[in-house]
């Protein structure tokens, strides 16, 4: 009898982590990649609703891997199309040129990972500058890097110059994007979750007491910057094998904007923030399609308005409970726990 | 020689221009230490405007300037205090981003209403001149000539009146300046109006120079006429003319060179470098930090 | 061997001379205070401990180590702590995150574990957690682990920032100006606090302030700068009668 009076008080001081819905996890992942599979092989979503579903995938990779900079950092990075370019060019190259084209379907993650390094490679150049300057000038030069990729890609002819790149078969499934959107947003989270992303989230706050409080912030510079640009790489690769054309135009300031737009959206220092903002953001750009051109107009003027009256999102600097580690969620309780049980078992000494 | 003569004076024309939308860029940010991203927007819609006058109301060269710089001017002043006013007290990321915003709306908007590229009318009978093998045209001269004169009625305006008095402190110290009843809206205001009113003038002059205007014209050369800034020492209206120059003429020896796609390559590179080893330009000064 | 030892330390910026010719020496368990008018150079001396700042001439050795060209990060890794004069918490983070962001050098795990939560990430999660929790619990603040630090009250605050500072397992704990915006009986809380800090994390502490009741009452030794430069030095009753210095707070006319 005690025994189970013991279990039910175990039960009911454990109660906020089946609160904390951590079984939601599993019973999603494995939904989700069945129905993904499922929505490509059979006929059960039609191509367009599934092209938008990798879109909307596509989006919160570049979103999430974003707002690490602008976001969690308080950087501010408009480069970010520039990192997905380098992916773009290096995953289409390989599946292009150099993989065999039977053997590009068990190849094709082999091709975007490729494509993420590479971005990643160069996000470690940017994050030098971001050592010394800061702010505007970070801006400045992330603007510079993207312009420099974009004028590079142009002058290259083996990659196509202006006219870009065709010939990429249409490699990016769901089951894929499904795939590289949990992997990004479980890698991000992770990282803001550790000692790095603490780091990270204090550069934001105040970068001299950071480095004042031993934060390493060239470290945590570096280690933000790479896993930001390896994403948006992915993206990139991604995107060019679902339009199975890309030319360098494609990833200019504009498309660096429409990134601004989901993190600012959907809010800053947020994953969930993210996938609202990216979510929101793609099926009202579809939505307004009809509208034509008129449609370029109103979204830089939401973004105008989103700044004047909500400048940090939906979800700005909250998150939703179900991705904070129980460990932080529930700190203050489990210590109190622990201070209980130890002093309960002081007191049976 | 008569090589370099030539190319030099192209410099001297494109980079007066750049200098001329650099100023807006410099002037803003040392009164609100704000990046103006749609100034290079506002330099297209002078062009638009330009050619509005001109194709409809066909007047003559200088009232159509004077009506161009005063409508962007004006358009000017209505976007600082309807976008930029609101978040001055912001994160500076906040301005910014709205500040891109409000040139990729300007783009838009100016291409929803009008589709295709236009064509604006020659308002001068362009007449050139060969000396010694070098020509001149007559609207190489009117731009470079009347860019000095802008800038130098700029530059006493700055430096000898009481309004340019009152813009200097503000962009020395934000905080103490209202307390000593100089009226910061207004200044900032006339700020906005006097830098975008010079894009103005520099979109007009660009349209008839090179006649083919579209909405995204401003968004390469708008940058370009940012790094000006930046490698001059952004906030410094001195500053902002030198390194229009520098550009113009680094430009013009790159297309002598190499290939004319290379030509952004190397202003971005330029930018690049500049801003890792001397991120406060040739005359700014660096900023100290404070703990 | 003196713990901290300052050596013709000089510092100039745009011509001003902010620190002139400082030498100062502690040693293990002492709590010396640096008083001075304002403009002083006390809080630069701090900067230039820490790193913050570049010494233009001397040199500062803790422990043995020159502390002159290291960044602010290693110097707190060699054990060196401070707070800030203005409250400078990360005031969006929460209050543990606070705590825990001063840990990072402790938590040892690499940003392949960080980013896959595998390897030594969680027992060292785990321990870094417990201590900040623990720390929190010693500041009686644990109950407020989980709240955004910039909704603390303004005392806690100051108190949030010391166990910070202490986080980062320091020798020696730089206090700038711990008593600003205290009324005489806080001040007075603050001085047994401060003694207790001393006692129980068994750090040696320099302490800045210009409010002369709040070192007079607790500092064993009183350092006053004026101009960048030492003016006097000795025993807080020393100090007190020092005319040098009644000059440098209350202007030379009024002491005649």
């Amino acid at each position: 009898m005690s025994k189970l009076k013991a279990a039910y008080q175990t039960l009911l001081n454990k109660w906020h982590i089946v609160i904390a819905h951590r079984f939601f996890w599993p019973i999603f992942l494995i939904v989700g990649l069945l129905f993904s599979i499922a929505a490509s092989t059979f006929d059960i979503l039609d191509l367009y609703l599934q092209l938008i579903l990798i879109y909307v995938g596509i989006n919160i990779i570049l979103t999430v891997s974003l707002n690490l900079i602008n976001g969690y950092m308080g950087e501010f990075s408009i480069g970010h199309a520039g990192f997905m370019a380098i992916g773009a060019y290096v995953a289409s190259l390989l599946t292009v040129n150099v993989f065999p084209q039977t053997a590009n379907m068990f190849l094709f993650p082999a091709a975007i990972l490729a494509g993420g390094i590479a971005a990643a490679l160069i996000g470690l150049l940017v994050a030098i500058p971001s050592f010394k300057t800061r702010g505007d000038y970070l801006a400045i030069v992330t603007l510079a890097f993207c312009m420099i990729v974009k004028s590079v890609l142009e002058n290259i002819d083996a990659v196509g110059g202006p006219r870009g790149l065709l010939g990429m078969e249409k490699l990016t499934t769901l089951p894929w994007v499904f795939f590289w959107t949990v992997l990004s947003l479980w890698v991000i989270r992770n990282l803001v979750y550790s000692k790095f992303g603490r780091g990270v989230l204090s550069i934001r706050e105040d970068e001299i007491a950071s480095d004042l409080m031993g934060v390493n912030t060239r470290q945590v510079k570096v280690i933000a910057f790479v896993v930001s640009s390896f994403f948006a790489g992915i993206a990139g690769g991604l995107f060019a094998h679902t339009l199975q054309y890309i030319n360098p135009r494609m990833f200019d300031i504009i498309k660096s904007t429409d990134i601004l737009i989901m993190v600012y959206l959907g809010g800053i220092a947020s994953i969930a923030g993210s996938i609202l903002g990216a979510f929101i953001y793609t099926i009202l750009l579809e939505i307004l399609r009809p509208l034509g051109v008129w449609r370029m107009v109103f979204m830089p003027l939401m973004l105008v308005l989103l700044m004047i009256y909500r400048p940090r999102g939906i979800m700005g600097l909250r998150e939703a409970r179900l991705f904070i580690p129980l460990r932080d969620l529930f700190a203050s309780k489990f210590w109190r726990q622990k201070k209980k049980e130890s002093g309960d078992a002081s007191a049976g000494d | 020689m008569v090589y370099i003569f030539q190319q030099a004076l192209n410099a001297l024309q494109l980079g007066s221009i750049y200098a001329l939308i650099a100023l807006g860029y410099t002037m803003v940010y040392g009164i609100l230490t704000m990046i103006n991203f749609a100034h290079g927007d506002l330099f297209m819609i002078g062009a638009f405007f330009c050619f509005l006058i001109a194709f409809y109301l066909k007047l003559s060269f200088v009232p159509t300037l004077l009506l161009t710089m005063i409508g962007v001017a004006f358009l000017g002043v209505v976007i600082e205090r309807l976008a930029y006013k609101p978040l001055r007290n912001a994160p500076r990321v906040s301005a910014i981003i709205t500040a891109l915003g409000v040139g990729l709306f300007l783009e838009n908007f100016t291409l929803a209403l009008n589709p295709y590229p236009q064509h604006v009318p020659a308002l001068i009978t362009d007449q050139t001149w060969t000396i010694g093998n070098v020509s001149i045209s007559s609207l190489q001269i009117i731009i470079i000539v009347l860019s000095l004169f802008l800038m130098l009625i700029l530059d006493f305006i700055v430096q000898r009146t009481k309004a340019g008095m009152a813009m200097r402190a503000i962009s020395w110290d934000k905080s103490i300046v209202p307390l000593m009843g100089v009226p910061v809206n207004k200044i900032i205001s006339l700020t906005f109006a006097i830098g975008t009113g010079l894009g103005g003038a520099a979109g007009m002059m660009y349209g008839l120079a090179y006649p083919v205007i579209d909405p995204y014209m401003g968004i390469m050369i708008g940058w370009k006429a940012f790094i000006s800034a930046v490698i001059g020492g952004i906030g410094n209206i001195r500053g902002a003319m030198i390194g229009g120059f520098i550009l113009g003429s680094v430009e013009i020896m790159v297309a002598a060179f190499l290939p004319s796609t290379y030509r952004d390559f190397v202003a971005f590179t330029l930018l690049l470098i500049l801003l890792i080893f001397r991120p406060y330009g040739i005359l700014g000064k660096p900023n100290p930090q404070k703990v | 061997m003196p713990l901290l030892e300052i050596k013709n330390l000089t510092h100039r910026f745009e011509g001003l001379c902010a620190v002139d010719d400082f030498n100062f020496t502690i040693a293990s368990n002492e709590l010396v205070g640096i008083i001075g008018p304002n403009g002083a150079g006390k809080t630069t001396v701090f900067n230039l401990i820490t790193g913050v700042y570049r010494a233009t001439e001397g040199s500062i050795y803790f422990t043995g180590n020159e502390l002159v060209g290291r960044t602010p990060h290693q110097i707190t890794k060699l054990g060196i702590a401070r707070t800030f004069q203005n409250i400078r918490l990360f005031k969006e983070l929460t209050v543990l995150d606070n705590v825990r962001i001063a840990r990072y050098g402790q938590a040892i795990y690499s940003p392949m574990e960080a980013l896959l939560h595998m390897g030594r990430y969680n027992a060292e999660e785990k321990r870094i957690t417990d201590h900040a929790m623990e720390l929190l619990s010693i500041f009686k603040l644990d109950d407020a682990a989980n709240e955004r630090s910039k909704n603390l009250p303004y005392g806690l605050q100051r108190k949030l920032e010391i166990a910070r500072a202490l986080a980062t397992d320091p020798q020696l704990l730089l206090l700038d100006e711990p008593a600003a915006g205290m009324n005489p009986n806080e001040i007075k809380q603050l001085m047994e606090f401060i003694g207790w800090i001393r006692k129980t994390f068994q750090v040696t502490i320099i302490l800045i302030e210009h409010q002369m009741r709040l070192v007079m009452g607790i500092c064993e030794r009183l350092v006053v700068l004026d101009f960048g430069a030492t003016i006097a030095e000795g025993l807080p009753a020393q100090i007190q009668n020092n005319v040098k210095v009644m000059e440098a707070y209350l202007g030379k006319e009024l002491v005649k």
